[in-house]
């Protein structure tokens, strides 16, 4: 039988039918509203040219956002990435135990950010305040009820989620590396220390650009774990991009202005992401 | 490896293990406990197992009709994401043409393109097409969760040699049939990563059902857990074991297999 056109279309097009309708022209649309005066409720909407977009440059919670969720994703990609990476040197060392530790570190994972989200909330509001009445530590008392706590918190939580899931990456590449490299550094006397930045660093530089790529994305659009550690709270300050543009639409009805932010949120991601993976690429060696 | 450093390095190990289940323990502990224990002694162990909070959980919960929800809705949509994405990704590798790359070229971009950017769109496309609904929902998983998978599939259909397609055409196959006997069959390691990859996204999922589900009797586990958690903040015991609850058919899920989910994370994300 020889393929025609209709072969390809009965078998590409249910996937690219479900893709269309749910990505390609809400898309489109996302950005015709994003001129418009849409409050939700309201059928006809006017166009209103590029209101919404200046203002967000007034708007100070979204302003306020944007440089929590820089912070945030700036200190949370050094933390889970530097962690994940310790732990898979601590799992590949030959310890009986690697297995278990493994799974152990990995667990989170597969946890859903919002169930995750309100166990740290426990942990942070009342597991912390016993703490510091047994320890007399005061800085463990009051958790998420300043922006300082908030931001940690987050921090906290991400790098508990997340360090299990590059540590596997970490591991993967790890393992790759063959012996004899690091058996002809040993036998040329080279520390620990130096095995590790001379020989493993380079040549794990692959999966430095996925995880990267992993914990920025993923910090970056936090939604989930906002809503259900901190909510946001105190008044607004811990509210990362996602939820403000969700807040916008839901909380205030600005709709439009709310599609306004989410066509910067996806033109920020996309430069963001784009530029780290073309960065750490550049740094790739061969072997 | 000497002595003295493997010690160190089991000390390491179990101190962080420690560190990484004690939320865990915090949770399980205070989910046996009175709210009045709760609140005199958070750390430690329950005066006794009463499961009573449990009891009054499961019952507020409906947690039996949730689950349900949520395994109909994952399992589905993992079924429409394996058989078409197979076959979109089989079919696109294949063929070799500039409408097939741009084509997936479309798929893979997308994986860029923030949830927010295209949510309030969607919820007001599908309102008018009567899709806020539970099929709605699993077709809208088909959508976002074809990108990944299509990636996946294209990438191991090129290790798949193109003869074998040909000898089954020329054997008298038809391409419907050639993708039923031969390649779905041999796409299986694959197919487990894509299922693996999607179901933990699905059902964990709160934004979209969130959106696209209103009626109560619809609702999917995180969806009734949100609500459960916001009404029961005061009682934090019952709260505790409303979460644990959420989260043991995870955990038994992930004791069974383990090593494939594992392996699953590594693939889908070195591809």
């Amino acid at each position: 039988m020889k393929k025609n056109k209709l072969t390809f279309w009965a078998f590409v097009g249910p996937c690219l039918l479900a893709f269309i309708i749910v990505v390609i022209i809400p898309l489109i649309f996302g950005v015709y509203y994003s001129f418009t005066d849409w409050n939700g409720i309201n059928a006809d909407l006017t166009y209103v040219g590029i209101s919404n977009y200046l203002e967000l440059f007034s708007d100070k919670h979204f302003v306020n956002s944007f440089i929590f969720t820089t912070k945030f994703t700036i200190v949370s990609v050094i933390l889970i990435n530097v962690t994940g990476f310790s732990l898979a040197l601590l799992v590949t060392r030959g310890l009986k135990m690697s297995n278990l530790l493994r799974t152990i570190f990995f667990m989170p994972n597969l946890i859903g950010g919002l169930i995750l989200g309100f166990i740290w909330q426990f942990i942070f509001i009342n597991a912390f305040a016993s703490l510091g009445e047994y320890t007399g530590q005061m800085w463990l008392m009051g958790w998420l009820s300043t922006t300082k706590t908030s931001f940690w918190g987050l921090l906290i939580l991400m790098t508990w989620q997340l360090s299990g899931y590059v540590m596997v990456i970490y591991i993967a590449a790890i393992q790759g590396i063959p012996k004899e490299l690091l058996e002809a550094a040993q036998i040329d006397g080279a520390n620990t220390w130096q095995r590790v930045k001379s020989i493993m660093l380079p040549l794990v530089r692959p999966a430095f650009t996925i995880s990267l790529f992993l914990t920025l994305s993923n910090s970056f659009k936090l939604y989930d774990q906002n809503l259900s550690l901190t909510g946001g709270a105190p008044a607004r300050s811990s509210e990362m991009l996602a939820m403000n543009i969700y807040n916008t639409a839901f909380s205030f009805m600005k709709f439009g202005e709310a599609q306004a932010k989410a066509v910067i949120f996806l033109i920020i991601v996309g430069i963001f992401t784009l530029s780290q993976v073309y960065i750490s690429k550049k740094g790739e060696v061969e072997m | 490896m000497k002595k003295g450093r493997k010690v160190m390095l089991i000390v390491i190990g179990l101190l962080a293990a420690g560190l990484y289940l004690s939320p865990f323990y915090i949770m399980l502990v205070n989910s046996f406990k009175t709210k009045r224990q709760l609140f005199l002694d958070t750390l430690g162990l329950p005066d006794s197992f009463n499961i009573d909070n449990y009891i009054l959980a499961w019952q507020r919960l409906d947690f039996l009709r949730v689950f349900a929800n949520s395994l109909i809705i994952t399992v589905a949509s993992i079924a429409l994401i394996i058989i078409f994405s197979s076959m979109a990704g089989w079919m696109l590798e294949r063929t070799k043409t500039k409408l097939s790359n741009f084509i997936f070229f479309l798929f893979i971009a997308a994986m860029l393109i923030p949830f927010q950017s295209v949510m309030l769109p969607l919820i007001r496309i599908m309102g008018k097409l009567n899709f806020l609904n539970i099929p709605g929902l699993i077709f809208m998983y088909l959508g976002f969760g074809s990108s990944l998978s299509i990636f996946l599939y294209h990438g191991f259909v090129k290790s798949v040699p193109k003869s074998l397609d040909e000898a089954a055409i020329i054997d008298g196959c038809n391409y419907w049939q050639t993708y039923w006997y031969i390649i779905l069959p041999i796409l299986k390691p694959i197919s487990v990563t894509v299922a693996i990859l999607n179901s933990t996204w699905i059902w964990n999922d709160y934004l979209l059902p969130s959106l696209v589900i209103n009626r109560e009797d619809t609702h999917t586990i995180p969806l009734r857990i949100f609500f459960f958690f916001g009404e029961y903040t005061k009682q934090w015991n019952l709260a505790m074991a409303g979460l644990v609850l959420a989260i043991i058919p995870v955990i038994v899920f992930y004791f069974f297999s383990q090593k494939h989910i594992i392996k699953s994370f590594t693939e889908g994300s070195i591809k």
